[in-house]
């Protein structure tokens, strides 16, 4: 029972993820390869100020969506102004660079050593201890996400960030100052990934750089594209599939090594199925291209 | 047909007028503008004609700020717009349409229509989280976008998605977004090229009709028979310079124009 909990747990961290990168690359046609880093600098912020200052969970959660959103701003400026593959590669570089950050800056970060000890969360005189306690955490938490994410694309800045995707010329011919909504869309995205990071590294209470790898970046864009990028559903079914479906080999009485690698060639022959045969994902209407 | 409210019409004196001062722009090494000067009147309709690569649309990308000119100045009333966002242009009452249609087309047309009324709450973040107010802005915007898709004659079709509209009627819901951001200068690319000539009435007679409202429509186009049917003005253009500019009788006659451009 633990162990499905768990899973669970993992399905609702992945599913803010997973929304949070689909306002940006589904709603808006920005592709970021650099969630997991937001995701990292969530995880590593509020790590760092429980275990070095004690800083309860709900200030190091708001503190560490904070500094992804102002890192994201300030990332964004110059990206932002990019096209296409060009924002692609842009957001790849920012993911290398955090990456490095987090593995190199010993002093701060531990480096490789990670961050140990991590204390389980406290909220409000509710000490979330159980795996049980985790997943309600973590349901409120993805419907959050969920309540953010489709306030802002039911909402006239929707619209705005669907012609953004369609047509960015048109949004700016009709008066709409795109950048601003660019940068505003890429903040929340971010902000959001760093909260699924919070509650990761309290979850798991430790921390080390490979778990926001450009791989895990990766992993989060298959979720959008299998799911269905655009679409109100689509990011949480593809959470749920890629989530669930690599766990339910380990009944397949594979050796671990094997199913390790049968991980990544599941990832990659789903993607190249679903681009071929149904690129607009699982429930998805659009499609992930312009 | 049901009349669009427009905002009162102030008298054609006190309307900033568009006018541009020795605009030039290059494209690696062809001069797409040279020196073009033009003032344009407060309202009426002016074409601008002249062969394929004269600058016509280059000109209406300079002007509204989607393409900075190497030199040169324009204005509008007293506001110098030469190094302002297309964005903000917009905002100040000048709006265009594209040659190649430029539309949600995944979207029902109503929705293209919203999307281009200003001043939207729900276009800050704040307000889309929480919504206060928002729900009568839309409901206005929501009736406002209505009016103006019947004023274009596209009302029934307001649910539909934009891409299933025929060309016709994709020009004439641009012509409805246009007039949705509450724009007073519009300049339409080709507006009626490519479309069946009852829809080409259609559109001429529309533009009749918004010049009857105080607006200054501005459009590039082929088409001598529309041009001769509703302009006031007519600008040629052959090389990127201006070569003539003036009424269509007086300017159309021209025996050189009428040979090297008219046919």
């Amino acid at each position: 029972m633990d162990y499905v909990v768990h899973i669970l747990i993992l399905v609702a961290t992945y599913m803010v993820l997973a929304m949070s990168l689909d306002l940006l690359a589904g709603s808006t046609g920005l592709l970021s390869i650099s969630h997991a880093a937001f995701c990292g600098l969530g995880a590593y912020t509020s790590a760092l100020l429980a275990t070095c200052f004690g800083v309860p969970f709900f200030i190091g959660l708001l503190a560490g969506m904070a500094v992804a959103a102002l890192i994201s701003f300030i990332v964004s400026l110059p990206s932002l102004r990019l096209h296409d593959d060009y924002f692609v590669i842009a957001t790849f570089g920012f993911q290398m660079i955090l990456f490095s950050i987090f593995n190199n800056w010993i002093g701060l970060t531990r480096g490789p050593l990670g961050i140990p000890g991590i204390p389980q969360p406290i909220l409000f005189g509710w000490h979330v201890s159980s795996r049980l306690d985790f997943l309600i955490l973590g349901a409120a938490l993805a419907g959050f996400a969920y309540f953010v994410v489709h306030r802002i694309i039911s909402a006239p800045f929707g619209r705005v960030l669907h012609a953004i995707r369609e047509d960015e010329v048109f949004a700016k011919a009709l008066g709409k100052n795109t950048l601003y909504f660019k940068v505003t869309a890429f903040a929340v995205s971010a902000a959001l990934a760093a909260s699924a990071g919070s509650l990761y590294a309290h979850y798991i209470t430790y921390i080390d750089p490979t778990s926001f790898t450009v791989i895990e970046s990766i992993l989060i864009i298959s979720m959008v594209i299998i799911g269905g990028a655009g679409s109100t559903w689509g990011p949480l079914v593809g959470a749920a599939v890629l989530v669930v479906l690599p766990e339910a080999l380990r009944f397949v009485g594979l050796p671990s090594g094997v199913a390790a690698n049968l991980r990544q060639i599941i990832y990659g022959s789903l993607l190249v199925i679903m681009m071929m045969f149904r690129p607009c994902g699982l429930v998805g209407k659009y499609g992930f291209s312009k | 047909m049901k009349q669009p409210e427009v905002r009162s019409q102030k008298s054609e004196e006190s309307q900033p007028m568009l006018r541009c001062e020795g605009l030039n722009k290059c494209f690696d090494g062809t001069r797409a503008l040279r020196d073009v000067r033009l003032a344009f009147p407060s309202s009426g309709i002016v074409a601008i004609i002249g062969p394929n690569g004269a600058g016509k649309t280059t000109l209406l990308n300079v002007l509204t700020g989607f393409l900075r000119p190497d030199t040169g100045r324009f204005f509008l009333g007293e506001w110098e717009l030469t190094r302002v966002a297309p964005h903000r242009i917009a905002r100040l009452g000048i709006a265009r349409t594209f040659q190649d249609l430029r539309l949600i087309t995944l979207v029902p047309v109503l929705e293209n229509v919203m999307l281009a009324r200003p001043n939207q709450m729900g276009e800050r973040l704040w307000h889309a989280l929480f919504r206060f107010g928002l729900a009568a802005q839309e409901a206005r915007n929501r009736e406002h976008a209505i009016r103006w898709l019947q004023f274009v004659g596209l009302d029934q079709q307001a649910h539909e998605p934009a891409g299933e509209l025929s060309y016709g009627q994709q020009k004439l819901l641009t012509l409805a977004c246009c007039l949705a951001a509450e724009a007073r200068i519009l300049l339409l690319d080709e507006p009626v090229a490519g479309v069946h000539p009852n829809m080409t009435e259609k559109i001429l007679g529309l533009l009749r009709e918004l010049r009857g409202m105080g607006k200054l429509v501005v459009f590039v186009e082929h088409d001598m028979t529309a041009v001769r049917q509703v302009a006031d003005q007519v600008v040629v253009m052959d090389e990127g310079r201006i070569i003539a500019h003036g009424q269509p009788k007086e300017v159309l006659e021209r025996p050189e124009i009428m040979e090297a451009y008219v046919g």
